[in-house]
């Protein structure tokens, strides 16, 4: 039970978050399986987002942290302590549903105050906690009012002020942005930044969209078909995919089929359509393998006249389809080799409008190049 | 500690997830196994167990001229009243699709009015109505139709109007239910493309509202089978339902007979319900309409 | 333009058809006649007053009142309890259980009536208040499961979860959210188990005996001998009744369709 235990008071949050463990977690529904092995260290006082499609086994996962769902095989462990036989109400994690799930029939104060109330704090003291957590989320004096009397925002600030009011040390949030418009999302995308920065304890957030993802985390874990496909920081999951379900999941890649011809300086030489192309690899490929590489579209360019890097790849094309898309064009090019690659372009007065079935050559560092 | 209690959750798991919600039902499904599945069974087995165990009860019915001339009437009881019902039941389940929100509502509540009355009551004004000073022969008597009163109730025709009467609403509600769901804009589609009032009816209403009428027929047809207080206050002495038959044992206390009517008449029951649930859509509007 | 002439024609027929009978039967309580004829003859409410002084018509109503209030009890508790572990149980087990505990609802009330007559007779619960209880309550369960288990098929479980993260024991979770939220069908349950009891006729011919005589029972009696303007005040009586509660659970639903608006909201 002391683990339920509050601490002393609201001030100045001396918490630090917990330090998740998942090893080998596995779990099958109808003998189907939703979550296929899954091992992950989350740092104390992270934001980690696990990302991935729907079906993807992220909110099974979430779930079983929560204790909602029991792994079949494999341990959980919180501050290093295994909770796989707690029931989530002895768990102390906050958790943020996608509708949120404020109990209608309850007041804001009262929704608030649920989970203090639950933990024997006196009426007195809820009150002042409750006050003290609206302040956090900008919605003083919303006490009296029902969740159906708010906005979609509202609710949700009002979900994350109960989550966080017993000062748990770990949150957990469902997609708690999806049901919001895009505006409202990216100004609560802040705010939850804020509020992490702020209160110092372990985020897992959950979500299926990639930029989200990408602009709050400190950390992204791309799950698919029940496994984790890369964990890291999202400039790595970006620039550094390590297979093709990432680099086309997160962004947008250029595939082209290459085989190895050697290794480089640490970089792998490849035979693509014709042209011979550089890339960076993980781990060493051998001469004569198919591989894939992959770049992204807004680091491809013309090649044009100030381009005088060595380690540039480049092949000639011509190109097939130009869209305008506002800030930037998108122009789809044909390689000699068969193979076609989407190229982006900041459009601006000063660059040269370019025409379908204009011969061009393309060109972009070995760098912005990998293997998946 | 920390250890034994993750080793026995681990264990237990599986089977403890469906363990509270089995307690949960448990006392209502004793209940109901010691108040009424059992009793029900115990008595049925008297069809084939006294003295000994037997077939003979259920051969004797198939030549069992009494047992034939009942199921007779109750089946044909069951049918008149049911297409009755659909006659007079599908004008009001339209008319309540269509009607305002008001309006619709006023209909509901003289629908379900009668629904939530006692069977003995409203059998008790169909007395007062047909009988031979009741009110339907003195306002014929007063219009000059007839000159003596008829013979209204106990007969046959008193049995089927009551009936009807009473069954009605089951035979509305599921078809208003399918009607309402049916898609305004595909009546305005077919209104546009140059279908008139009555051909929109025909052709698009009145296919969509099929499973509303199956469920309907359903109903009315499988609780007239099993109807007993209305046939013994309005029907004559000799128009038996099964129902009435299987109480006359009782009272005899010819317990393997009445078991063995019992069985026959839950056996039909049993079959029309499993062969309507096959049907396309009747489920679905069980369901809604049970709400 | 006839044609939606005669279909109005058609639908109201129809409706006088089903309230006419019943407010005839209202209509003729009010007789001052002392046979049944209409129109009657004057108004008064010597019929009312015979009902009110007969120590027998008002001990079955006493007794009808009392077994319906029991049976109330008895459905709304266990009803309410299978209705949540049902929620939770694989459809297999919803599907078996759900079979047993709704099937009063199909089974000819004939059949029911003497099943339970033939061992409640060796019981000696024949012309007992208990029997009745007993017998009613099966009678009455399957109306409390409809209205409670479609209630809890529209409550979102992910504010059950919610109440556990948050800290709340699964009795607490079920105190604090899932029972505020149902409480309104649970209530529109308990009103349909009382009219289910208050007007059952069946059973109560078989297991009434001479000790413990309903009202729908001593109105059947009296049906037998004469069809004297008492019963049409009863019956009017018990129609008033029925609405009021009709009413009443009318009212509910709408609350719970409002409470389950609210937990879809946003």
């Amino acid at each position: 039970m002391d683990g339920t235990a509050l601490p002393a008071t609201g001030q100045a949050q001396a918490l630090h978050g917990a330090s998740v463990v998942l090893s080998g977690i596995e779990k099958r529904f109808d003998n189907v399986g939703a979550v296929r092995g899954i091992s992950l260290d989350i740092l104390s006082g992270e934001f980690i987002t696990l990302l991935g499609p729907s079906g993807s086994g992220k909110t099974t996962t979430l779930m079983m942290i929560a204790g909602f769902e029991t792994p079949d095989a494999g341990d959980i462990t919180i501050d290093r302590r295994s909770v796989v036989a707690l029931p989530p109400y002895r768990r102390n994690i906050g958790m943020v549903f996608q509708n949120y799930a404020l109990f209608p029939h309850l007041t804001v104060a009262d929704n608030i105050g649920f989970p203090l109330k639950q933990r024997g704090v006196d009426r007195a003291t809820r009150a002042r906690l409750v006050a003290e957590s609206l302040d956090l989320v900008r919605l003083p004096g919303y006490q009296a009012r029902y969740p159906r009397q708010l906005s979609g925002g509202q609710q949700q600030r009002v979900a994350l002020a109960r989550s966080i009011v017993f000062h748990p040390r770990l949150l957990l949030m469902d997609e708690p942005l999806g049901a919001l418009d895009k505006q409202l999302r990216e100004s609560l995308q802040l705010e939850m930044r804020r509020l992490h920065a702020d209160l110092g304890i372990t985020f897992v957030y959950v979500t299926h969209d990639q930029e989200e993802a990408l602009t709050m985390s400190d950390r992204v874990a791309v799950m698919n078909e029940g496994l984790i496909a890369q964990v890291g920081t999202p400039e790595d999951l970006y620039d550094r995919p390590c297979d093709r379900f990432v680099a086309s999941f997160i962004g947008e890649s250029n595939f082209l089929p290459g085989v190895v011809r050697g290794n480089e300086d640490g970089m792998v030489v490849a035979d693509c359509g014709g042209a011979t192309l550089r890339a960076v690899a993980r781990i060493r490929h051998a001469p004569g393998e198919a591989v894939t590489l992959a770049a992204r579209p807004e680091r491809v360019h013309f090649a044009g006249v100030q381009d005088d890097r060595i380690r540039r790849n480049r092949m000639a094309a011509t190109i097939a389809e130009i869209v305008f898309a506002g800030e930037r064009r998108r122009y789809l090019c044909q390689c000699e080799g068969g193979v076609s690659i989407v190229l982006k372009e900041a459009s601006s007065a000063e660059i040269r409008p370019r025409v379908v079935g204009e011969r061009v050559e393309l060109a972009w560092s070995a760098a912005d190049t990998v293997i998946v | 500690m920390a250890t034994v209690a993750i080793a026995s959750g681990r264990l237990s798991r599986a089977p403890l997830r469906h363990t509270a919600p089995i307690l949960l039902v448990a006392p209502l499904a004793l209940y109901m196994a010691a108040f009424y599945a059992l009793p029900l069974a115990s008595m049925l087995l008297r069809s084939i167990a006294d003295p000994t165990w037997t077939m003979e009860n259920y051969r004797r019915l198939a030549g069992d001229a009494v047992f034939l001339h009942v199921f007779g009437t109750t089946l044909r009881t069951a049918l008149i009243v049911t297409l009755g019902a659909l006659a007079f039941g599908y004008p009001v389940a339209l008319a309540l699709s269509r009607l305002r929100q008001g309006a619709a509502t006023l209909v509901l509540i003289i629908v379900l009015l009668p629904f939530w009355t006692s069977v003995l009551v409203r059998s008790y004004a169909w007395m007062v109505l047909l009988g031979r000073k009741g009110l339907v022969n003195e306002a014929l008597i007063a219009t000059g139709l007839i000159d003596a009163p008829l013979k209204l109730l106990n007969t046959p025709f008193a049995v089927h109007i009551a009936m009807i009467h009473i069954l009605l609403p089951y035979m509305i509600l599921p078809i208003a239910s399918v009607l309402r769901q049916i898609d305004g804009a595909l009546l305005r589609a077919a209104a546009g493309l140059g279908a008139p009032p009555r051909r929109v009816f025909l052709q698009v209403v009145l296919p969509l509202s099929i499973p509303g009428v199956a469920a309907g027929v359903l109903l009315v047809f499988v609780l007239s089978l099993g109807f007993y207080i209305t046939p013994a206050l309005v029907g004559g002495p000799r128009d038996l339902m099964l129902s009435m038959l299987i109480a006359q044992q009782v009272d005899l206390l010819n317990w393997p007979y009445a078991a063995c009517l019992s069985t026959a008449l839950l056996a039909a029951t049993l079959l029309l319900i499993l062969v309507s649930l096959r049907l396309p859509g009747v489920r679905d509007v069980l369901r809604t309409a049970t709400r | 333009m006839t044609g939606r002439i005669a279909f109005a024609l058609c639908w109201i027929l129809v409706l006088a058809f089903l309230a006419l009978p019943i407010l005839i039967v209202a209509a003729l309580s009010f007789s001052s006649a002392s046979y049944l004829t209409f129109p009657p003859p004057g108004f008064g409410v010597r019929w009312y007053r015979a009902y009110l002084g007969s120590s027998e018509w008002l001990a079955s109503t006493w007794l009808s009142f009392a077994v319906a209030a029991c049976v109330v009890v008895l459905a709304t508790i266990l009803g309410t309890l299978a209705s949540l572990g049902l929620a939770r149980l694989p459809r297999a087990m919803q599907a078996a259980f759900g079979a047993l505990i709704l099937s009063p609802l199909i089974v000819p009330g004939i059949v029911v009536a003497i099943g339970i007559y033939y061992v409640f007779a060796r019981y000696r619960l024949v012309g007992t208040p208990v029997g009745l209880v007993l017998a009613h309550t099966c009678l009455a369960v399957p109306f409390v499961v409809t209205s409670v288990s479609a209630s809890l098929a529209g409550l979102d479980r992910r504010l059950e979860q919610a109440a556990l993260s948050l800290g709340a024991t699964p009795w607490g979770t079920f105190r604090q959210v899932t029972l505020p939220l149902i409480r309104p069908s649970v209530f529109v349950g308990a009103l349909f188990a009382f009219i289910t009891s208050f007007d059952e006729l069946i059973v109560a011919l078989f297991l009434s005996g001479s000790g413990a005589i309903t009202l729908p029972r001593r109105m059947w009696d009296d049906l037998r001998f004469a069809i004297d303007p008492t019963i049409a005040a009863v019956s009017t009586l018990t129609i008033v009744l029925a609405a009021a509660l009709l009413g009443g659970a009318h009212i509910l639903r709408q609350q719970q369709i409002g409470r389950q608006i609210g937990t879809t909201d946003g």
